[in-house]
């Protein structure tokens, strides 16, 4: 009997080398408390650790033979694995919506697997001064011009399918908060007639606006007080707000996915390759291609190609018009507001607001004059502004915002283009290989799917395919003929 | 890879289903041609001034019948359970007199599919959004121009986050509308003031 069963124990240890460690277990179950399944276990943990290292050892192997190659960027004398590549095709500066999303468009069209080594440069990576994430998140298709109306058409289709385009496999899906309330544009007297106008573009391009008259307003919006109101613009169908940092973030996690390199440096210099300090060391890039989405501080980059030594009239010596803006926002609580239907409100006045989640809480805020621009070198929030400009306009459009109470507020930047307020989306005259996307004065996060993807098709296939914008391009600042938008915000 | 192309193949083949009927509707009429997309996605349906039903059964198969009726419109719709989504909408656009539709668990149905019910402003009546997973408050706030809404379904929205609020929300913001809203847990939670305390 004992004899079997010595057989039996020799039969399941030899077993034991190859198979998990359980059979211990099972083991000393079957043979209760007895001392035969103790010490059996010593052996099998060498064995099963030898076969993992296997695997990570020749994972290694892999990578160094990729490495070795030529093509790949190892180099002997690893300083800092934070610095930027040396050598890359496209160099996207600015890493807000529109940078990553003209990141992800290239990787999207790029017909060969790695066929495009993109980089996006950002020099803060907590996006404390980003004008992506400091924005009311709104979009809207009520503009004048056909290719504004155009891009933000494109932008909501891409919105709406964005799962489809930015899901990545494996993590949650990408959730944008998107409200679909709309937007309604008050109109006086004077410029009703320029609404008119505008409300027959819109509808001929495909967007979808009704007109109501101030009864119709009145009846569907009772809150509303109607005085010196003509004539509303109304958008039924994709119009609303969204939140900014999850589109942010869904583009930069699917552009990451796709392979493009992320860097945290600031571009300090254009000879001949784009140079990045990191700290006090710097880091040659050379690159075929730059694209300058760097926002509000587009202007200052464009500077830096020393553009400015060239005399004035000079196609080579026509500045970048853009420059930062300062606008503020405030979150305002008023428990008697307006419901669950209230649309994204612009006055003529110049005030705007809308509603901020389902406790009582709005976000309004107001352009300045021309003349009294606030100062732009800081953040800084002035309080005065809205008891002076802000408020009082609020109050007389809704009455039930006289009892109110400021919670919170911030301050963010204005790509502001001062030639005409309209995006610069194309190429440069004289530097070839210089892209810029940028100039959007406040609606460029609504506009930045469809801006990415044109000047992807721009770089990679030479033309626009989608969507014609050689009407923003940088042609009519050469030519100095503007293309205003009626009724900017 | 392969994980993405069976998602990629899912996702062509609904698109393929709620394609617009553009061949059916010359041929016979945008009524039609509603219909027949209604059948094809295993809904049913009523037209105005009959009073019964034309339906798909389980494994696809209708009844021809319903080419008898030419140029009348649908009064009543119920597309529960189908993969009905925002560009399917492009078949039943034209219809004017629309008072029903039911769209309980549909799986496609989001916050654009209801800012997109806006064409049926006038006419419509029921709207059933019942067990839609995709819905989300943000697309509630849509259905505000649906200002003949009668009677509104929203049970057991997985979207929702507070669902008592919505409610009361859209109460205000439809003030003619009855709407029923079951399914949902509305006790007050007992731990939450412990949870603040230990955060």
């Amino acid at each position: 009997m004992s004899a079997w069963r010595r057989l039996h124990v020799k039969v399941r240890r030899a077993h034991g080398l190859f198979t998990s460690r359980r059979v211990t277990e099972q083991y000393t179950w079957m043979y209760g408390p007895s001392t035969l399944g103790q010490n059996l276990s010593t052996g099998k943990p060498l064995r099963n650790d030898f076969f993992k290292e296997l695997e990570a050892q020749l994972a290694a192997m892999r990578k160094k033979a990729a490495d070795a190659l030529p093509g790949s960027s190892w180099s002997p004398f690893d300083i800092n694995p934070n610095l930027p590549p040396e050598r890359a095709d496209i160099v996207i500066i600015g890493g807000g919506v529109m940078g990553w999303s003209i990141a992800y468009w290239l990787k999207q069209k790029e017909r060969v697997r790695e066929g495009v080594k993109v980089i996006v440069v950002e020099r803060d990576l907590t996006y404390s001064q980003a004008s992506t994430v400091l924005s009311a998140g709104g979009i809207r298709q009520q503009f004048s011009l056909p290719e504004n109306i155009h891009l933000s058409l494109a932008s909501a289709d891409f919105m709406r399918n964005i799962n489809e385009h930015l899901g990545v496999l494996n993590e949650d899906p990408v959730d944008l908060q998107f409200n679909q309330s709309g937007y309604l544009f008050l109109a006086s007297e004077e410029v009703a007639h320029i609404m008119e106008e505008n409300y027959s573009t819109q509808r001929q391009v495909g967007a979808k606006v009704t007109l109501l008259s101030p009864t119709q307003l009145k009846e569907k919006f009772p809150w509303i007080n109607t005085d010196g109101v003509a004539l509303a613009s109304y958008g039924l169908e994709n119009e609303g707000w969204f939140d900014p940092w999850s589109l942010l973030n869904a583009f930069r996690r699917k552009a990451m996915s796709m392979g493009v390199i992320q860097c945290c440096g600031e571009v300090t210099d254009f000879k001949y390759t784009v140079q990045m300090p990191k700290g006090l060391e710097y880091q040659m890039v050379e690159c075929a291609i730059v694209v300058n989405a760097a926002g509000a501080f587009s202007g200052k980059l464009a500077e830096m190609l020393g553009i400015s030594s060239n005399p004035k009239d000079t196609i080579a010596g026509t500045p970048v018009p853009v420059e930062p803006r300062k606008r503020y926002i405030y979150v305002v609580h008023c428990p008697d507001g307006p419901g669950l239907d209230t649309p994204f409100l612009i006055d003529y006045s110049g005030m705007y607001f809308r509603r901020e989640g389902l406790g009582g809480n709005y976000i309004t805020g107001a352009s300045p004059k021309e003349a009294d621009e606030p100062d732009t070198s800081n953040l800084e929030v002035d309080h005065q502004f809205f008891e002076d400009s802000v408020w009082p306009r609020l109050a007389y459009r809704v009455p039930a915002f006289e009892k109110l109470k400021v919670t919170s507020a911030w301050a963010g930047f204005y790509d502001y283009n001062t030639f005409d307020q309209n995006g610069i989306i194309g190429d440069h005259p004289v530097i070839n290989n210089m892209y810029f996307a940028t100039g959007f004065s406040g609606h460029g996060l609504q506009q930045s799917p469809a801006a990415g993807r044109a000047v992807a098709e721009l770089i990679l296939d030479g033309n626009f395919k989608t969507l014609d914008m050689r009407g923003l391009g940088f042609r009519r600042i050469m030519a100095q003929e503007p293309i205003l938008e009626r009724n900017i915000l | 890879m392969l994980l993405s192309w069976r998602g990629q193949l899912r996702r062509k083949g609904i698109m393929r289903k709620n394609a617009y009927y553009d061949f059916t509707q010359r041929l016979y009429g945008s009524d039609i041609a509603a219909a027949f997309y209604i059948l094809s996605l295993k809904g049913g349906f009523r037209f105005v001034g009959q009073s019964d039903w034309f339906r798909a059964d389980q494994r696809g198969k209708f009844n021809w019948d319903f080419l008898n009726h030419k140029d009348t419109p649908l009064e009543e719709v119920d597309m529960s359970y189908t993969v009905i989504n925002y560009r399917g909408l492009d078949n039943l656009e034209g219809q004017q007199s629309l008072r029903t539709l039911a769209l309980r668990g549909c799986p496609e149905v989001d916050d654009w599919f209801l800012a997109r019910l806006h064409v049926f402003e006038d006419s419509l009546e029921e709207l059933d959004i019942s067990h839609c997973p995709r819905i989300t408050t943000g697309g509630l706030a849509a259905l505000r121009n649906l200002k003949g809404l009668r009677r509104l379904d929203l049970s057991s929205l997985p979207g929702i986050s507070s669902p008592g609020l919505v409610v009361i929300l859209l109460e205000e913001m439809l003030p003619q509308c009855q709407i029923i809203a079951t399914g949902y847990d509305y006790s007050i939670k007992q731990h939450g003031g412990e949870e603040e305390v230990q955060r």
